[in-house]
């Protein structure tokens, strides 16, 4: 008996009775849809995820100052006014393997162009701050280090900004004003896009941190340090050699804690990835317990098809099926009702894997591997759930099984 | 294990069979038990039987006389617990399962009394089954189950499912399939048990047909003289034993076998 006799033979016996092949199959549909759906939400999160460091600039490290507490009040972090600008040129210079430091304080502030305004983050910062979060200039240039020394009144444009405020183009070379302040528009950012909480990062104008503390804020102290690291690995000395050159400058003492936050990007982001690889985990259990039951719905639908079809048995060992005939017969039908299920499952993963991607926004990969996967486990709950009720066919006594009633 | 490293003939439209005379059937000492020590049945205690070649033996008995044991034993259904069985020459009696498979699918057909076909399965399907589980062709498969149906005159019902078949067709199918791997030895199992008497004389007719025709030897129980009578010779079973043996014409009533013989000539005027 060849496969493909083996398979008419199994199409046949699940075309005679549609209805009950279709719940019967309902379990593995379920299991092989979750396994490719939650799949796909799983790596489109860590793509998402992944997209947000390249983004936010890799090998972060983002210093804070502390929070004040006074008299058993506390301000809350960032309150304090201890971080200055000769702390980031000696982080720059002092702490090994760093890439670039960057201050960087921001303001809001209505942005007016001739006869367009707009209400936007203005952000102070030193040339570093290209280098630190990964960003590029599209049109243009970023101001000089000669620029920031001078306290020149330079601007460069985030994306959105330009776009609202000079729609024709034309932006470099023209002037903007800021709280009464005239800025040369010097250059255009390139497009970031989204942050990961939502926010469009380029509605920003740029401007040389020393310009934006005397002239626009009027502090003295830096809201942010930038710190990038030369590579991932060198991460973790450059928080603690920061952590110790801070502590230096700012004269703490031993008992005396931190008047600032390092916070590890990285580390930030993993926790994130941790967390949506738990939920895709979790789903992918409940996708292994819907296959098990729909395993246990074949074994059972299987069984009653053995009992039902004994008389038939019977009749094909008499006219010469061996009992590897009958195993064969009845293991093909569970694997072609299993991997049927299998294949809908998979149409069914993948549409509601792009469906919920197209409603909810949510970014969604469907892997060929998870494919792969979902229809070998389903293949493979066939082979499993299958065996037994086909063994119990094959071990039939002819004799016996011809006279079933 | 004597017989397990024969090889059986290779599967042709018409195999080579002993030559008329030749013992298709030999049976020494056959015993069969079932359960065993004090529940123990004794279905068949010893029995010895010869059916040659070409034979049309009805095998009769009550129920219980152990008639239709012998019957599975013949029909390499089931091994007997001692004796011989040579069919054919060869000796089957302790063959492995999937060596009596081999000996059923190309020396054995059955013919049951409740017909056995598969359900929804159309006749042509159901008559390719032997020839399924034979190894043949597609295509020789469809060729060979339409002739057999255009044989026991069923060509025009080919696509018909038992469900649209009258009682009698649907045995001519089951003795069609019976006969698809050119069995040379029919076995029937009250053949005729589910029919009325004009759809019995059809089956009857068609196996007198087999048998004379093409020299197939047909061995059938029955508890039924009527269709004994078609028969040439009647074995009788009682308590495991065979009891009686001789030609029909002494085994059954004149008047009965008499009838038999009007049915069998207008029959086949009529087939």
């Amino acid at each position: 008996m060849n496969l493909a006799n083996l398979l008419r033979i199994a199409w046949q016996a699940l075309r005679r009775n549609i209805t009950r092949s279709v719940l019967t199959m309902l379990g593995i549909i379920i299991g092989v849809g979750a396994v490719i759906t939650s799949m796909a939400i799983g790596a489109g999160a860590q793509a998402a995820v992944l997209a947000q460091i390249e983004s936010l600039g890799a090998n972060l490290v983002v210093v804070i100052p502390g929070a004040i507490s006074s008299g058993g009040v506390s301000l809350g972090t960032g309150s304090r006014t201890t971080l200055q600008l000769p702390d980031i040129a000696a982080i720059a210079q002092t702490v090994p393997d760093v890439a670039g430091a960057a201050p960087y304080s921001q303001t809001s502030a209505q942005v007016v162009a001739g006869g367009s305004n707009w209400y936007t983050a203005v952000g102070g910062t030193s040339p570093s701050y290209t280098t630190v979060r990964s960003w590029s200039v599209a049109q243009g240039r970023f101001f000089s280090q000669a620029e920031v020394d001078q306290r020149a009144k330079v601007a460069v444009l985030g994306n959105t900004v330009e776009q609202n405020l000079f729609p024709d183009g034309g932006a470099v070379g023209s002037t903007v004003v800021v709280k009464n302040v005239p800025f040369k528009v010097i250059g255009v950012l390139a497009p970031k896009g989204q942050s990961g909480f939502g926010r469009d990062q380029d509605d920003i104008v740029l401007v040389p941190i020393t310009t934006l503390l005397d002239r626009l804020t009027g502090q003295t102290w830096v809201q942010t340090i930038f710190v990038s690291a030369d590579t991932p690995e060198a991460v973790p000395s450059v928080v603690d050699a920061t952590e110790r050159l801070l502590r230096l400058r700012h004269h703490l003492t031993v008992a005396q804690p931190d008047d600032f936050t390092i916070r590890n990007i990285a580390d930030v982001q993993q926790v994130r990835l941790a967390t949506s690889q738990t939920q895709a985990l979790l789903l992918a259990g409940i996708a292994v317990v819907s296959l098990v039951v729909g395993g246990i719905g074949i074994m059972n639908i299987m069984l009653v098809s053995v009992t039902e079809r004994t008389r038939e048995i019977g009749l094909r060992m008499a006219v010469g099926a061996r009992g590897r005939d009958i195993l064969l017969q009845f293991l093909v039908e569970a694997l072609t009702l299993a991997s049927l299920g299998g294949l809908i499952g998979i149409a069914i993963g993948v549409g509601t894997a792009q469906g919920s991607s197209a409603l909810g926004h949510w970014p969604v990969i469907v892997s060929p591997f998870s494919i792969l996967l979902g229809f070998v486990s389903s293949m493979l709950v066939g082979v499993i759930f299958g065996f037994y009720p086909a063994q119990r066919a094959a071990a039939l006594d002819p004799i016996v099984a011809l006279r079933y009633e | 294990m004597t017989g397990a490293s024969q090889q059986l003939a290779p599967a042709g439209p018409r195999p080579s069979h002993p030559a008329n005379g030749e013992p298709m059937i030999d049976v020494r000492d056959l015993t069969k038990v079932y359960g065993e020590g004090l529940t123990a049945v004794h279905a068949l205690g010893g029995v010895n039987l010869v059916v040659r070649s070409g034979e049309f033996v009805a095998i009769m008995g009550p129920s219980g006389s152990g008639k239709s044991t012998f019957m599975h034993l013949l029909g390499c259904l089931d091994r007997p617990t001692s004796g011989s069985y040579r069919l054919a020459g060869q000796e089957v009696s302790r063959l492995g399962g999937d060596e009596l498979a081999l000996v059923r699918n190309r020396r054995i057909g059955f013919v049951f009394q409740s017909f056995n076909l598969l359900p929804r399965t159309t006749a042509q399907e159901n008559v390719e089954l032997p020839l399924l589980y034979a190894g043949v062709p597609r295509e020789a498969r469809v060729r060979r189950a339409q002739e057999l149906l255009e044989q026991v005159g069923l060509g025009d019902r080919r696509d018909h499912r038992p469900s649209e078949l009258s009682g009698g067709q649907q045995q001519r199918v089951a003795i069609a399939r019976a006969m698809a791997n050119g069995a040379p030895l029919l076995m029937a199992d009250e053949p005729t048990g589910n029919l009325d008497s004009a759809s019995s004389v059809e089956i009857m007719t068609l196996f007198r047909r087999l048998n004379r025709d093409q020299g197939i030897t047909v061995v059938l129980v029955t508890h039924d003289a009527n269709v004994a009578a078609w028969s040439e010779r009647v074995v009788t079973f009682k308590d495991g034993l065979i009891i009686d043996d001789r030609p029909s014409a002494e085994a059954v009533a004149p008047a009965v076998r008499e009838g038999a013989l009007r049915a069998a000539s207008s029959g086949e005027a009529r087939v």
